[in-house]
């Protein structure tokens, strides 16, 4: 069955080609292989590059920004009741999902698809929980949708209501991530009677602007264009993506032409690239933040006094140069600037080695011996961690602090990192899920999250107080001044380093027209058109 | 899996010599070692290695971890933007990679002979337990290296070394627990041999304890196809140590072990040539000269030992 | 030869448990915790961790997880990977003919430069080729090929742009996996220029992964045919008054290359396990690459199940080259 329908797939895809379609044909260089095509069990943006092309959400954000706009998605409007309790959702009429040679869809989209595609990873009994050994519901949870979501309504065919515990400022937001998808109740019951659930996995129909055609582990993967796509159709009849792993071999790629287009160059190939007549350079501020997390509940450490001389001791412009390579800005708030609410007030701790020492010394710190943790992996808010924690090692040693680096595989280093009782400053950082400043200042500094994502085991009750008021609040202003409180607070006590915000580069062949980036660091082809 | 490839023919039994005798043995060897041509040169650039691993810190024109902040890839000093302070370039944060180099030689040669030893002792005792004494222990040792021996090494030292954790310690401890069993088989084929010969039996009928009679009686006569394997482990120490440094299991920062380095400034292969180029030469040439070395040895100590 | 074969055979079973130990011990013995991997930056809560780490039958007792585990193995289950949610057989299966068809062209590549290269050495003993040839097999053989590679690709297919610089076939042929051996596919696919696009993908990993089984083959060659042209009846033959190219061709090297083909077995076996370093380099999906993403990913069951059918590709390698050494060599059979 599998056999037959790839190869119909591909008998159809070669037609296009040889029909000098070529030039209709996006090659994107990827940075690794995708989990799966279902991106409701996954967390990997990896993975939702390669969902994207596929699926669509009740809401989509504005190309380009963090602000969500009705009418983008699927859809059409939503209502909140006046206690925050209830968002209703008015489904577009009319909007068709992939038909392939693997499936043919009887019906347009409507209320039960959506249902559907909260509800499998909510309910236990439903078999849908565990169609595939092994997989768990992770964005789900992390978001909270478990306890935040009472009961999802049918109110009719086009419309969907949601029923919320509490009030939550940021649900419309979380309802344009990829885990709130939205797939095919029909391909899920077929698959489900064919005794074939793993394939949801694999072969994907949803109602985005391409269909999936095929995927080679570890090497391509193949979409066309949906013809019936409800919105402007794709700019290209073929996306291909082409797993490379390596950034400096996709980059040789970009150059010889093999790709069209590529993420997360090494900074230090950028100028490189820049300089070719053939390749532009697209650039946007991240949303995000890499830092160095001092264990606050451990001696010396618990002391603002000596986390602020350390803070006064890094040399940020010359980790700026030799680790972002010039494409990063000097953090100074736990929130990039791009984001509202951001403090423009608030000035960085002056870098100022004598003057460090001496607050070390007032602070009765000598001899001071720590560890620093680099991460084995390359992120993009930080993309060369042991170098980073080199350059800290040399400007701690500055004043009079030895440090030792750590390291572990990458899992146990999260895992590690998370203790109460761990040993050392750790740098880390995140990249921001939906542009909310709680998703930052909650989810990395918050009481709740000590022992966990906030790896300075940092709670401050003023500052957790504050944040979890914004949560409440309905209004972006008033929400806007207590984030600007809590950043105060924040740099009073520098339970972080805060290092860089780092600067997206996504470098571009010229004949390509029309890409827009995104501040989820998601990567987006629809309007894209290769000349 | 099986004993076919490696026949290591066991040296003749030499009669426990007087010295004279021994020191006409050393000079044969040396007589035949000298034909060697190649043989030579990889002992004078040993030599040369070991020499700048012990006195690196007064070769060296700097420390392996000073950071000079102005010269953050800095080319080296003949091509244009070269620094004449900085022969061989300035790697990714600004540190001299001749000084890197002339320190991670320390590196290699200790991970070498660390590995060496730890897996010249392990396996040798196991080959003798095991050959000495046959029947079950035997089965159950040679079972235990057939084991080791199913695996790719490279894979198996990865997996010990997730295991262990990534160090430079642990990644010699998982390169001799990998090599090791190619000494465990030799001895053990070695012992057997000797076990049956007249010197062995009439010591044994002489009294002499297990002990005495395994390490007394047969283990000299062993030597020279433990040197060679020995030798041949070393190039294979340096070389899997670098490649778990490359792949960032091995030592860890700021260490200048040279695979390590090769590593850490891998994403400037593009842009600047000499931060990949210089630490893999420098290994390549280590790894020759050991090959070398290993090769001389074995014509001058047994024509008939074969490198598999 | 049939109880030669079944001796071999007995000699699997214990090896093979000993493997499912290995196996079996590897994820209890980390210290990364999958659970936590999988849920990244952001944490996980104590329940949901205890609910995960129940799943995934962490909290059982080890000797039933044990035996369990075998049964399961037994029965061709090798688990779920966790970071594809697929069979993990499903996944070898996959990737390995990527692996075979990168080893078979290796190994071809060095036989085909090496025996010759040996032959050439030993018959011109100690001239400029014998000395030559011998210093740059021992230069392979002394080649950390992770370096090697990455100096290939910037000199061939960066700057002088002759090669591709990755993946198996260019992005314009796409067509059915039949064999799984991209070359092969290639030529049945039908579409012009597809097979030598496949076969341009190749030339760089080729020469990477042959590097070092052409420096043991050229010197084992060259080693084999000394020692053969040493024998009395060599010598004989010589004095009869036989043409050398036929003393050498047909008497010096049938034997002499009774022991190359079993080195030339095991460097294959070696391959086949995983050409983990220039798949790494090259990104080639085969499954030496496949195990250290697994490796580093921490993927439990990929790593078990990889381990498992690794060391089985070894050992059916390894009893294929006594079978084979044995045919071609009778007296090894009473030997052993």
């Amino acid at each position: 069955m599998r056999k037959t329908v790839a190869l119909f797939a591909a008998t159809a895809f070669a037609t296009l080609i040889s029909g000098g379609a070529l030039a209709q044909t996006l090659v994107y260089c990827s940075e690794g292989s995708p989990e799966g095509f279902d991106p409701g069990p996954f967390t990997a943006g990896t993975t939702f590059d390669a969902t994207r092309p596929v699926y669509d959400r009740l809401v989509h954000f504005e190309p380009g920004t963090t602000s969500v706009v009705p009418g983008l998605g699927l859809a059409e409007s939503w209502d909140v009741s006046d206690d925050g309790l209830t968002y209703t959702f008015h489904i577009k009429p009319g909007v068709k999902f992939h038909t392939t040679g693997y499936f043919t869809p009887t019906r347009d989209l409507n209320a039960d698809d959506v249902i559907f595609s909260f509800t499998r990873q909510s309910d236990q009994s439903s078999p849908w929980y565990q169609y595939s050994p092994g997989i768990s519901w992770e964005y789900y949870n992390a978001m909270s949708m478990p306890d935040l979501i009472a009961s999802i309504e049918r109110v009719d065919d086009l419309t969907v209501a949601f029923h919320l515990t509490r009030p939550e400022a940021p649900f419309i937001a979380n309802m344009g991530m990829d885990f709130a998808s939205i797939v095919s109740k029909e391909y899920a019951d077929q698959l489900q009677a064919a005794g074939n659930m793993v394939q949801f996995n694999q072969m994907p129909i949803g109602t985005g602007p391409f269909e999936f055609v095929a995927y080679q582990q570890d090497a391509t993967i193949r979409y066309a264009r949906f013809d019936d796509y409800w919105g402007t159709p794709a700019g290209v009849e073929n996306l291909i993506f082409s797993i490379t792993v390596d950034a400096s071999v996709r980059a040789q790629k970009l150059i010889a032409g093999e790709c069209d287009i590529m993420p997360y160059p090494n900074p230090a190939d950028i100028a490189m690239l820049a300089a070719n007549p053939n390749i532009v350079l697209e650039q946007q501020e991240g949303l995000n933040v890499g830092f160095l997390a001092y264990n606050t509940q451990q001696a010396p450490f618990d002391n603002p006094q000596v986390r602020t001389a350390l803070n006064m001791a890094i040399n940020k412009p010359a980790i700026l140069e030799a680790v972002y390579q010039g494409f990063g800005q000097a953090a100074i708030n736990p929130i990039p600037p791009t984001m509202w609410s951001y403090n423009t007030n608030i000035q960085d701790w002056e870098y100022n080695p004598t003057a460090a020492r001496a607050m070390l010394e007032a602070a009765g710190v000598t001899n001071l011996t720590m560890n620093v943790w680099a991460m084995p992996v390359s992120r993009p808010y930080n993309p060369n961690a042991r170098r980073m924690a080199e350059l800290i090692q040399a400007d701690f040693a500055a004043v009079g602090v030895t440090v030792n680096i750590v390291s572990y595989e990458w899992g146990e280093y999260l895992a590690r990192s998370q203790e109460v009782t761990r040993d050392g400053a750790v740098l880390l950082g995140w990249n921001g899920d939906n542009g909310d400043p709680d998703n930052f200042l909650a989810v990395l500094l918050g009481c709740d999250a000590v022992g966990g994502a906030n790896r300075a085991q940092w709670c401050n009750a003023e500052f957790d107080a504050l944040v979890q008021q914004a949560k409440t609040v309905a209004d972006q202003d008033e929400r806007a001044a207590l984030y600007m409180q809590a950043q105060e607070i924040f740099h009073a006590e520098a339970p972080w380093a805060p290092i860089a915000h780092s600067v997206a580069v996504m470098p571009v062949r010229s004949n390509v027209q029309g890409y827009v980036m995104n501040p989820f660091a998601i990567h987006e082809f629809a309007t894209v058109t290769v000349q | 899996m099986t004993d076919a490839t490696v026949p290591p023919a066991p040296t003749p039994p030499r009669a426990r010599s007087p010295w004279p005798a021994r020191r006409k043995a050393i000079g044969e060897f040396w007589f035949t070692f000298r034909q060697n041509r190649g043989a030579v040169i990889g002992l004078v650039v040993f030599a040369l290695l070991i020499l700048i691993a012990v006195f690196a810190p007064l070769i060296a024109p700097f420390g392996f971890d000073q950071i000079f902040y102005d010269h953050f890839r800095t080319p080296p000093a003949w091509q244009e933007g070269g620094v004449p302070q900085f022969l061989l370039g300035t790697d990714g944060i600004g540190r001299d990679v001749l000084s890197r180099l002339i320190y991670g030689a320390r590196y290699s040669l200790l991970i070498g002979v660390v590995v060496v030893v730890l897996s010249l002792l392990g396996g040798v005792l196991l080959g003798l337990v095991a050959g000495y004494f046959g029947g079950k222990t035997d089965i159950v040792i040679m079972r235990v290296m057939d084991v080791i021996l199913s695996f790719p090494s490279i894979l198996l030292a990865l997996v010990l070394v997730a295991i262990l954790g990534p160090s430079l310690m642990n990644a010699m401890i998982a390169v001799a627990v990998v090599l090791q069993p190619h000494f465990a088989r030799l001895a053990r084929a070695a012992v057997r041999v000797e076990k049956s010969r007249d010197y062995v039996t009439s010591a044994q009928v002489a009294g002499a304890s297990h002990l005495r009679q395994m390490f007394v009686t047969i283990l000299p006569n062993i030597f020279a196809p433990l040197i060679v394997q020995a030798t041949l482990s070393f190039s294979t120490a340096v070389l899997e140590a670098a490649a778990l440094g490359f792949l960032g299991v091995g030592a860890q920062p700021p260490t200048p072990e040279w695979g390590a380095m090769l590593a850490a400034d891998r994403e400037f292969i593009l842009t600047d040539w000499w931060l990949a180029t210089f630490p893999g030469l420098a290994i390549l040439i280590t790894v020759f000269a050991v090959n070398l070395v290993g090769d001389g040895l074995r014509d001058a100590l047994d024509p008939r030992l074969k490198r598999s | 030869m049939f109880r030669f074969l079944l001796s071999r055979l007995a000699l699997i079973v214990p090896t093979f448990f000993g493997i499912t130990v290995i196996a079996f011990l590897f994820p209890r013995l980390l210290k990364g915790d999958p659970v936590l991997l999988l849920s990244g930056e952001r944490g996980v809560s104590p329940e949901r961790y205890a609910m995960l780490n129940e799943q995934f039958g962490f909290d059982r007792p080890l000797i039933v997880q044990y035996f369990d585990y075998v049964w399961h193995l037994l029965g061709g289950d090798f688990g779920t990977s966790i970071a594809t949610k697929s069979p993990v057989l499903h996944d070898f299966f996959a990737l390995f003919p990527a692996t075979v068809e990168l080893s078979l062209f290796a190994v071809t590549f060095a036989v085909i430069i090496g025996i010759p290269a040996g032959i050439i050495a030993a018959v011109k003993r100690g001239s400029l080729f014998d000395q030559g040839a011998m210093g740059i097999a021992l230069a392979g053989y002394s080649m950390p090929i992770f370096w090697w590679g990455l100096l290939l690709i910037v000199i061939f297919s960066t700057t002088l742009g002759w090669t591709p610089i990755d993946g198996r076939i260019g992005l314009r042929y796409f067509f059915d996996s039949v064999t799984g051996f991209m070359t092969i596919d290639a030529l049945i696919s039908g579409q012009r220029g597809a097979f030598s696009s496949a076969v341009s993908h190749l030339i760089l990993p080729t020469i990477v992964l042959g590097t070092i089984p052409l420096a043991v083959i050229a010197r084992q060659t060259r080693s084999a045919m000394l020692e053969v042209l040493s024998e009395d009846y060599i010598r004989t033959a010589r004095a009869k008054g036989l043409p050398p190219r036929r003393v050498i061709g047909v008497h010096a090297l049938r034997n002499a290359l009774i022991p190359v083909v079993t080195t030339i077995g095991l460097q294959t076996g070696l391959l086949l396990a995983g050409a983990i370093l220039t798949e790494h380099i090259f990104s080639w999906p085969g499954i030496g690459k496949w195990m250290l993403d697994s490796l580093s990913q921490r993927d439990y069951p990929a790593v078990q199940g990889g381990l498992i059918l690794i060391a089985l590709v070894v050992m059916v390698v390894n009893i294929i080259v006594d079978v084979l050494y044995g045919l071609i060599n009778p007296a090894i059979r009473y030997r052993s």
